[in-house]
Order: structure tokens, then sequence, then C-alpha cells
């Protein structure tokens, strides 16, 4: 197994696992945005999808266990990148310039990621810890919004995950390999709508909960 | 008539590797906007020198582009602001009177400075070492045709043979990383059926060897085929990174 360490090790390697990661984090956004825009159809639309999705049971622990493990490797792969390349350059430039390259979410992936993961801190305890006897998950999420500071940061989160998803996207697909020229500016539009759709769809919800609904 | 032009230039000095460095400012008097950017330092270090002061060393050789031995950081830039452009090959014309420049090495922990705006690069070759060989039979030469190689190939890996290993692309990414240079000399061979028997032994060490010098790690940040002078492009980054998956995955290779 030794092969494994090397390869998933290398420059190149941890790369391929925040890739990897990053791309099951989309896909887990696209699935949760389907859900929660079941709140638009009212408030037993958005109850029964919930208790249909705690029907399946283990098969949802298993779902948070895999994307605890996604969430672990991501964050710890993160950080050995930011830390190994912070360390690259000791001596800084006095002045520094870009040719176009970078863009405000290549500039600012580590930092992002970083504000996301207290935000998914934050989001956890709210609606997820929470004790919910006697009540259900729309009147918990209902009332929070109804506060206008949790709308706030909802909507900020959500600028700033569309700020990390826009280079994460594509950019994960660059590092898998799939870089091709009929598909790349394709990737790259997809990726910045994604972002929008990230932005749009999710932050409007706490909006609609507590000024529309 | 030649037009000239009057400077302010900052330029980085250390006398040594161990020495501790700072940003000198020099008056550039006169310069025509005919001359390249060396041939501008050149007249400073003749004036530095006939004040009996130490001339600023700088590598360079061809200054036509192609060796690949000059370059510096010209106001946060590598080999200066024109696109596709070696620092030799940059003219004063991209530069205004009174213009202020500030001039400073190529930074990466695998590139210590020796002097001034030179910089030792060998980590460069070790990569290439660590590379190895490609088997090539001897004997009688065979016919030009026995192989054959589709035109497009040719000119993919024609594309990436452009890298003259000036060390652009490591000062100008973020994290000083060398996968545009590294990617590039993987992909000339990678495309060539004559690469191929040693296409996953390569891949592994030099990549293990890169890791080991000190470079950063790539995270697409694309500033490298930005400011290559010769525009290598990073499909060929997204070319050595399958190649290395190839290996550590589905190679025998260790
Ligand atoms: S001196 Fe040869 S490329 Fe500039």
């Amino acid at each position: 197994m030794n092969w494994l360490v090397n390869t998933l090790g290398s420059s190149i390697g941890k790369k391929l696992l925040m890739a990897i990661t990053g791309l099951g984090f989309c896909s887990f956004l696209a699935g949760h945005l389907a859900g929660n825009l079941t709140i638009y159809w009212g408030k037993d639309a958005f109850n029964s999808y919930a208790a249909h999705l705690h029907s399946l049971g283990p098969i949802i622990t298993m779902a948070e266990l895999g994307l605890l493990f996604f969430a672990l490797v991501h964050i710890l792969t993160g950080t050995t990148l930011f830390y190994q390349n912070f360390k690259a350059r000791p001596v800084r430039y006095s002045m520094n310039k870009s040719a176009g390259g970078r863009t405000i979410g290549s500039r600012t992936m580590p930092y992002t990621g970083f504000f996301l993961l207290i935000f998914i801190v934050f989001h956890l305890i709210n609606f997820h810890f929470i004790d919910k006897t006697g009540t259900t998950i729309y009147q918990i999420v209902h009332s929070a919004f109804e506060n206008i500071g949790y709308v706030v940061i909802y909507v900020i989160a959500m600028i700033i995950a569309a700020i990390h998803v826009s280079h994460g996207l594509w950019s994960a697909f660059q590092t898998i390999g799939a870089n091709h020229v009929k598909y790349m500016p394709f990737i790259k539009v997809v990726s910045y709508v994604f972002s929008l759709i990230i932005v749009i769809g999710f932050g409007f919800l706490p909006v609609y909960l507590g000024y529309i609904a | 008539m030649t037009k000239t032009i009057n400077l302010t230039l900052k330029v980085w000095r250390q006398k040594g590797q161990k020495k501790k460095g700072r940003l000198e400012t020099y008056k550039a008097v006169d310069i025509s906007t005919d001359m390249s950017f060396l041939e501008m330092i050149d007249v400073i270090n003749e004036q530095l020198t006939l004040e009996g002061k130490e001339p600023i060393a700088f590598d360079h050789d061809c200054r036509e582009g192609i060796c690949g031995m000059c370059g510096a950081v010209v106001n946060g830039r590598p080999h200066g602001p024109e696109k596709g452009t070696t620092l030799c090959q940059l003219h004063m014309r991209h530069f205004s009177n009174n213009d202020t420049i500030v001039i400073e090495p190529w930074r990466s922990r695998a590139f210590p400075v020796i002097k001034d705006l030179a910089v030792e690069r060998s980590a460069l070759d070790r990569m290439i070492q660590a590379g190895g060989f490609i088997s090539v039979n001897t004997g009688g030469a065979q016919d030009a045709n026995a192989i054959p190689v589709s035109q497009e190939a040719a000119e993919l890996a024609m594309d990436a043979a452009a890298c003259i290993g000036c060390g652009a692309c490591v000062a100008a990414c973020p994290n000083a990383s060398a996968m545009l240079f590294l990617s590039a000399k993987v992909s000339q061979l990678a495309l060539f059926p004559q690469g191929k028997p040693e296409a996953a032994k390569r891949a592994i060490s030099m990549v293990r060897e890169m890791d080991m010098l000190g470079f950063g790690n790539c995270t697409n940040e694309t500033e490298c085929e930005a400011e290559c002078p010769k525009e290598i492009s990073i499909t060929n980054i997204a070319r050595l990174n399958r190649e290395f998956y190839k290996a550590g995955f589905f190679s025998a290779e260790k």
C-alpha cells in the first residue's frame, strides 16, 4: 500500500484528493438544493420531504459519515497545501502583479474555504443538531429566518460558497486531467452558472422564508 | 531620431546566497527606447563600474529569446509586462519617461539567489535528470516513416518542447510551483511513441523529484501560462496529471 500513499501524498495526489472531494461536495450541494426547493410548495411539502429523507434511516447515516470523511480529507489536504505553498516562497516579492490568470475565486480559495467550514458548523448547529420534538423542521427554519441577522449571514455565506465553487469546479476537472479543447470552455461556463445557481437557489430561500412566506 | 527616456530603477541587490538583500535605487538617464531591457542594465552597470561600484549581477546568454538564461521580475511580472516575451527581447519602448521600475529576482525556495538578480535554477535540471532516458534503438537508421506520428501529436509535442526552462512559471506562480515546466518536459515525450516505454517511470520519478526540491503545489491559478515567454498551455499540466495517475494507479511502477 506504500504506492498508494506515495501517489496520493505527492503534489498531484493531493490535488486529486481536493478535486474528488470537491466534486463530491458539488453534487451534494445540487441534491441539497433540489430538496430545499420543496419549500416553495409550502410547509407540508417541505416537512414531508424531510420525513421521507429521514425514513431512509441507515442510508442517510452512511451518507452523512461519507460527507464527514470527505470534509476531513478536504480540510486536512487543503490546510497542508496552504502551508506548503506558503513555505515555497520564503522571500516575497515587493511588487506583485497578476498577468490575468488569477480570479477572485482562485486567489481566495483557502480563506473562502475556512469561512465555509465555520459556516457549516454554524449551519449544522442551527438546523441539524437541534431538538426537533414538538416542532417541525419548517417551523425551525421559518422562525430562524425571521431574524434578519440569520438572513444576512446565510446570504453572505452563499456568495462566499459561490466564489469558492467558481474556481473549484473547473479546477477539479483540470486536476483530474479533463482539460480538452472542445470541453474546457463549456466546463468553465458550467462552473460560473453553477455558482450563480448556488447564490440564487440557496441565497433566496432565507429571504423568501423571512419576508415572503 | 532615437527617442530617449529617463527612469528610476529599484533593483534587488544581494551580495550572496546567505546575505541579506535590499532594493537599491538608481537613475537611468537617456535610455534609448530601441534598447532591450538587458542593454539598459548594461548601461547602468557601465556607470556603476566607472563609479567604482559593484555592477548588478544578472543571467543572460543568447539575448534572442531562445536560451532561457535571462529573467527577472519587472514591476511584479516575470520577464516584464509584454506577453510571450523574454526579458532580453523586451524593449524599452514599452516604458514611459519618468517610470519607476522595480526589478527583483525569481522568488522561490527552490531557486536561491546567487547574487542580485541571478538565481540558482539547477532544480529544473535535477527534475530533467530524474526523468532518465528514452529507449532509442542504435544501429542502422530505420526508415523515417517506420513509426507513425500524427501531425497533431507532433505539433503538441513541439509546443511543449518550446519550453526554454527559464523558470518564469515558477516565478509567476503564487505557490512557486514548477508544474508548467514539468508538464512541458513530460508532455514532449509522452506524446511520442518513442517516449512510451518509460512513460510511467518518468512521470513518477519527475513528480517525486519536483516535490523533494521544495516547489509549491499547483492550484490552477493559471498565472504560469499567462507569463510563459513561450506561451506554453496548462493543457500540458492536465496531461501530466493523466500521465501521473496512469503511472501511479495502473502501472507496476512504484
Ligand atoms: S538571454 Fe537567452 S533567452 Fe534571454
